[in-house]
């Protein structure tokens, strides 16, 4: 009786996870709401989602498959000019574009996680953040395509469907964005429940355990670090396409170190962090420039330093402590 | 001497000027990340600090070069002790995330600093006159700067290994680099000897930083900016490892000017296709161990 009830609760754990549930609906349900009663914001909650995608993708290596990465932004810079690179050579149709930029981000993270991924730990960590200097370098030398230190400029974006086109107003950006980042966490937080996801995180907690037990682990690290990639590249392409510039600044060291801090702040690993932390850092960014024009990024750093001292898990880390 | 000779001899001899700095500022983070298990990415902040103190005792108190360097190097040794106490010791062995994001911090607040404290400018540093002109070795001549970084930190390098072999702080390094629990059990007091390791390893950053500020220009954004370059000597070296970093640099600092004489247009490019080469042959770098 005991073994059947103890199956059956098992089961049911199982099955919970999968279903939805009601908080779940708060960041869309806000995303909405905010299209209707901020009508002058717009273009910054285009950013945010496109931003909140990257970090998505970050949690999806860092949080669930244990990989430390200083080298996100080689994706994400990968796809911003995979996207800007076609707009600006004639082709602009953008749902195509970002499939390309998408598509060139996996290949990317496919590549270089074939030759990284067979360490771990710090030198798993440098390597990642050489991948994406090397990339950095790449397109700061290759200036007659990337525009080198001055950015990409003279994108034409058409409009979606030939018809919404990407205005001032950002209307279409926005909604643009938002069915994006929906679509990006669907994969995501079906991913992540998923056997695949789930031996993810076994490899995380134990390699050694899953390996004997036959998981194809290093194969599985490299397709998760390529999915992750083609989100990465994704989010490049939405900022390229709603900003039309690419600036060298989207392969840059900062940019992934900021991904990192902001889903840290939100919560590692919890596949909402990022939802939570990319709002929060963002609000943080602009307090502190507004206290303090010419050194803010002292108080980044102080609070960067002050979350790992004493805020580990970050805010849903937090909240999860008070449920307890 | 023929062309071809002559630019080869002078870029090794300018690499070998770039590895020395390279190595004296790098050999410090190897060890920390192999002896402490810390990633800390901040460590270019120490080599910073270096250099803004030589660059300010010298124009600002008119402090004579060969005084500055020690200073330099002490400074950072001492800055870096009450950091490792308060901060770094917390972590050492722990989870990377949390070492990377608070030595991350560490470098946004440097930059913060250090842009106010010594303004958003360029450094420059000027070299006691007797160093500023070029030697005459008989078949060439050679900027005496370079030179003198050459020869000096050849001297260096020496001194610190021969420290490693024979004195009895480097006999407790290695045996803590070799196994930590044995050292411990043996009676090291493993706690003062990471702070001790950490100050040396951030004073000959700071010595390092002090020495090649006209290699490495000292600005606010040194840390971050140089970063990839320290962490490639590393993992191309081998983390622990005190002569994989020094072979690492060599080949670095070399293939660099190299490179970046024969193909400018490419910058640092192929230093980081041929770590990744160097990655994909020995993933643990030259001298780690697997």
């Amino acid at each position: 009786m005991g073994l059947a009830t103890g199956r059956s609760a098992v089961i049911d754990s199982f099955a919970r996870r999968h279903r939805f549930r009601a908080f779940e609906a708060t960041p869309w349900v806000l995303a909405v709401a905010g299209y209707f009663l901020l009508p002058g914001y717009l273009p910054l909650g285009a950013q945010i989602f496109a931003t909140i995608l990257f970090v998505l993708s970050t949690d999806l290596v860092l949080g669930y498959a244990g990989i430390v990465t200083l080298g996100q932004a080689a994706f994400f810079g990968t796809g911003a000019y995979t996207a800007g690179i076609l707009a600006a050579n004639g082709w602009g149709e953008p749902i195509s574009d970002l499939v390309a930029a998408a598509a060139m981000a996996g290949l990317v993270g496919l590549l270089s996680g074939l030759i990284i991924l067979r360490t771990t730990g710090l030198a798993l960590l440098m390597q990642t953040l050489i991948v994406a200097t090397m990339l950095y370098e790449l397109a700061n030398k290759a200036g007659r395509w990337t525009g080198g230190d001055d950015g990409l400029q003279g994108m034409e974006v058409w409009p979606i469907f030939g018809v919404f086109r990407f205005d001032l107003f950002g209307h279409a950006a926005y909604i643009y964005s938002l069915v994006v980042l929906s679509i990006g966490w669907f994969a995501a937080r079906r991913i992540v429940n998923s056997p695949f996801g789930r031996s993810l995180t076994g490899a995380r907690e134990n390699v050694a355990r899953m390996r004997a037990i036959g998981a194809p682990v290093a194969r599985r690290l490299l397709t998760i670090y390529a999915i992750s990639a083609m989100m990465a590249g994704a989010a490049g392409a939405l900022i390229a396409q709603t900003t039309s510039f690419v600036g060298l600044t989207s392969l840059s060291l900062e940019r992934s170190g900021n991904a990192l801090i902001m889903l840290i702040i939100g919560g590692v690993g919890r596949l909402y962090g990022a939802f939570l932390g990319v709002p929060l850092f963002m609000i943080a960014q602009d307090r502190f420039s507004e206290i303090d024009p010419v050194y803010w990024y002292f108080w980044i750093g102080a609070l960067m330093v002050a979350v790992v001292l004493f805020a580990r898990g970050g805010v849903l880390g937090l909240i999860e402590r008070l449920r307890r | 001497m023929s062309g071809a000779l002559s630019i080869a001899v002078s870029i090794g001899f300018h690499g070998l000027a770039f590895a020395m700095v390279l190595y004296l500022i790098s050999v410090g983070l190897s060890v920390t990340m192999g002896l402490m298990g810390f990633v800390n990415l901040a460590h270019g902040v120490f080599a910073m600090l270096g250099g803004y103190v030589l660059t300010r005792l010298m124009s600002h108190y008119g402090v004579p070069f060969f005084l500055a360097l020690p200073a330099a190097a002490i400074a950072c040794a001492l800055v870096s002790i009450p950091l490792e106490r308060l901060l770094y010791r917390r972590f050492y062995g722990g989870q990377e995330l949390d070492q990377v994001l608070l030595t991350m911090g560490l470098i946004f607040m440097s930059v913060a600093a250090a842009t106010y404290v010594w303004g958003p400018l360029t450094q420059h540093m000027q070299p006691p006159p007797w160093l500023s002109g070029q030697v005459d070795l008989g078949f060439r001549h050679f900027p005496a700067y370079r030179s003198f970084l050459v020869v000096f930190g050849a001297t260096l390098v020496t001194g610190l290994w021969l420290g490693l072999e024979r004195t009895r702080f480097g006999a407790q390094i290695r045996a803590a680099v070799d196994n930590l629990r044995m050292a411990q059990s043996v009676g090291i007091n493993t706690s003062r000897l990471f702070m001790l390791t950490f100050a040396l390893g951030s004073g000959l950053a700071g010595l390092g930083g002090a020495l090649g500020a006209d290699l490495l220009a000292i600005s606010p954004s040194y840390a971050l900016q140089y970063l990839v370059y320290f962490i490639i000597v590393v993992s191309v070296g081998g983390l622990g490892s005190v002569r994989g970093p020094f072979v690492a640099a060599l080949v670095i600092g070399i293939a660099d000017t190299g490179f970046k004489y024969f193909v400018p247009e490419l910058g640092a490019f192929f230093i980081y296709a041929i770590t990744m080469a160097l990655l994909l042959w020995r993933p643990q770098g030259l001298f780690g161990r697997a």
